[in-house]
């Protein structure tokens, strides 16, 4: 079997008495596209900001490639191909989609570090944002300043600036929070569109969705992984249909803070 | 402008964007006029130009990265000391004075880059405080090279180019003052149209944004502020090569703070601004301190009060303001 493309092994955190993540031990192969579902408050946002960096794990290991990167800096993990997206929108207001996706290729370029040369000159990273753009639609506005931009037109910028990093392996927080229905699916073409060279693990709440486009599932509840497997099989098992599935008569569009 | 629903090219539109406008070059050219128009005020002028460059040197860092500084006299002195040092031990060329100053200002502001970057909003501002009156103090204290209270007596500045005699009347202090000015904007521009200007303007936007694009915003911010630092540097050299005194106000809280107030006024993160802003300041604090010796502050104060209630992003922020209005209708 050939090295995953991002592993854990027995991650664990607490925010004092409260635990957020209990030995999580996850791997993901290169190319499958992973749904990680669970009820509110299950973990799967501090799964993520525990992968990425932006909080450290009290014990346990990430391994990216068979490297292991538990102690590099938020920075240094997307250099190497570890990128997410936000649930909230997290962008640059003022400066243009083109800008924000060409300061984003320049940082991956290292052209950002060049202040004696004028940006222009940099031919071959606007030319990339702007093909970035074009792939997900959103070139007809590339010189909005992003503020300005329609909520859904938010989302794909989202994705556009982590696409820009080359990513090996794209975490994606509720790509589709907030985007109306018929959107949210367009939306989910577009990850699925992705190159198979990316490895692709999303939080979803929308089951269609989640059956739609993931060609595997992880189930997690109360901060540690309940099951993993094919949609199918999560579809059907009693356990999930007990914590998650099951509660039947949840209205499925309210808001959620996972 | 683009015709609605066409798209410019991303390339042309990025290189719009980096054009000289006309307005520009009508203020350069503006810049002279005190030679023709007001030659008895050529050394405020000068002072002017070397105010407006600290300002400008601030605005790098305030206007454009979103780091609040209340202590960059701090460079500003060291940069002063370090050009009246030299020519005080024998060497007055001013040039080669400017680039030693540049180069300890520098220095001075790469060492302290490391403690900065780690810090935001009023940790940040107590910091730079906390910097900058450890310094004057260290400047006080060390009155056997400094001269302490008494200031740095002994400085004396070659010719200009060995051509050009600083006389005193400021018109060889303004036109070396007002070239150095120039050439350093230039040199600000185009930093600020550079990639790595982009990233300023991304940490400006959203700093917690940016390690999720893989971007290294502590090295970012340490670049800009050494750069800052040393423009600081080079505007305190210029000031005690002209007027070959250096004293403790160089590095001292006042200066400080009135340079925050100089890119305010005029209007933060537009290059110009703390152009302008120095300009209306010094021209006031110059009017005022003539009406009433004692009270010019009085003045300043409500100054500051009405432009940042009436425009919240400085002189340059409402005339935009107003040339939006204006265009639309």
């Amino acid at each position: 079997m050939s090295t995953p493309a991002l592993a854990t092994r027995g991650l664990a955190k607490n925010f004092g008495s409260l635990v957020v993540a209990r030995d999580i031990a996850i791997e993901l192969p290169k190319g499958v596209r992973y749904a990680l579902i669970g009820p509110n408050g299950a973990g799967k946002t501090t799964l993520i900001n525990l992968i990425t960096g932006m909080l450290r794990p009290d014990a346990g290991q990430i391994l990216l490639d068979d490297a292991d990167i538990t102690t590099l800096p938020p920075d240094q993990r997307v250099r190497r191909g570890l990128v997410r997206t936000y649930q909230i929108n997290s962008l640059f207001p003022h400066l243009t989609a083109l800008e924000s996706v060409t300061l984003a290729v320049c940082e991956r370029t290292r052209a950002a570090q060049i202040w004696w040369r004028e940006l222009p000159a940099y031919r071959h990273e606007i030319d990339e944002a702007y093909q970035i753009l074009t792939t997900l639609t959103l070139a007809s506005v590339c010189h909005r300043p992003t503020r300005e931009l329609a909520y859904g037109q938010q989302r794909l910028l989202e994705i556009a600036l982590a696409l820009a990093t080359r990513p090996k392996v794209l975490l994606l927080d509720e790509p589709a929070a907030g985007v109306p229905r018929e959107e949210s699916s367009e939306l989910f073409a577009a990850i699925a569109g992705l190159s198979d060279d990316i490895t692709v693990l999303f939080i979803e709440h929308d089951m269609e969705l989640v059956f739609r486009f993931a060609t595997r599932v992880i189930v997690m509840v109360g901060g540690r992984v309940l099951l993993e497997g094919p949609p199918h099989e999560i579809a059907t098992d009693p356990q999930v249909r007990a914590v998650y599935l099951g509660r039947a008569g949840e209205p499925r569009h309210e808001p959620h803070h996972g | 402008m683009a015709l609605a629903g066409k798209i410019e090219s991303p390339q042309l539109y990025l290189r719009a964007q980096t054009r000289w406008r006309p307005i520009e070059i009508v203020f350069w050219l503006a810049t002279l006029s005190p030679y023709v128009l007001f030659p008895n005020y050529l050394s405020l002028a000068s002072q002017i130009a070397v105010a407006a460059l600290f300002a400008l040197s601030l605005d790098l860092i305030l206007g454009y990265a979103g780091i609040v500084s209340l202590g960059h006299a701090a460079y500003f002195g060291v940069g002063a000391y370090t050009a009246g040092l030299v020519s005080k031990y024998g060497w007055g060329e001013p040039l080669s004075g400017l680039a030693l100053a540049a180069l300890a200002a520098g220095i001075v502001g790469y060492a302290t880059s490391f403690v900065i970057c780690r810090f935001r909003h009023l940790a940040l501002i107590m910091l730079t405080t906390g910097f900058g009156l450890l310094l004057a103090e260290l400047a006080n204290t060390a009155g056997w090279l400094t001269g302490g209270m008494d200031g740095l007596q002994g400085i004396h500045t070659w010719k200009v180019l060995g051509y050009f005699h600083l006389d005193l009347y400021g018109s060889t202090a303004y036109g070396y003052a007002l070239a150095v000015l120039f050439v350093l904007f230039l040199f600000a521009r185009r930093v600020i149209h550079s990639p790595f200007g982009l990233s300023l303007r991304g940490i400006r936007e959203n700093l917690v944004r940016m390690p999720a694009i893989g971007a290294p915003s502590r090295a970012h911010i340490r670049t800009i502020y050494t750069i800052a630092a040393t423009l600081a540097g080079v505007a305190g050299a210029i000031l005690a090569q002209t007027t070959e005194t250096v004293s403790l106000d160089s590095l001292g809280f006042e200066r400080s703070a009135e340079v925050v107030v100089m890119l305010v006024l005029g209007g933060a993160g537009r290059l110009y601004g703390g152009l302008v802003g120095a300009a209306v300041f010094m021209i006031a604090r110059d009017q005022f301190s003539g009406i009433q010796p004692q009270y010019w502050y009085f003045w300043i104060g409500i100054l500051l009060v009405a432009v940042v209630i009436f425009l919240p992003n400085g002189i340059l922020g409402g005339l935009a303001r107003l040339t939006a209005r204006w265009s639309r209708s």
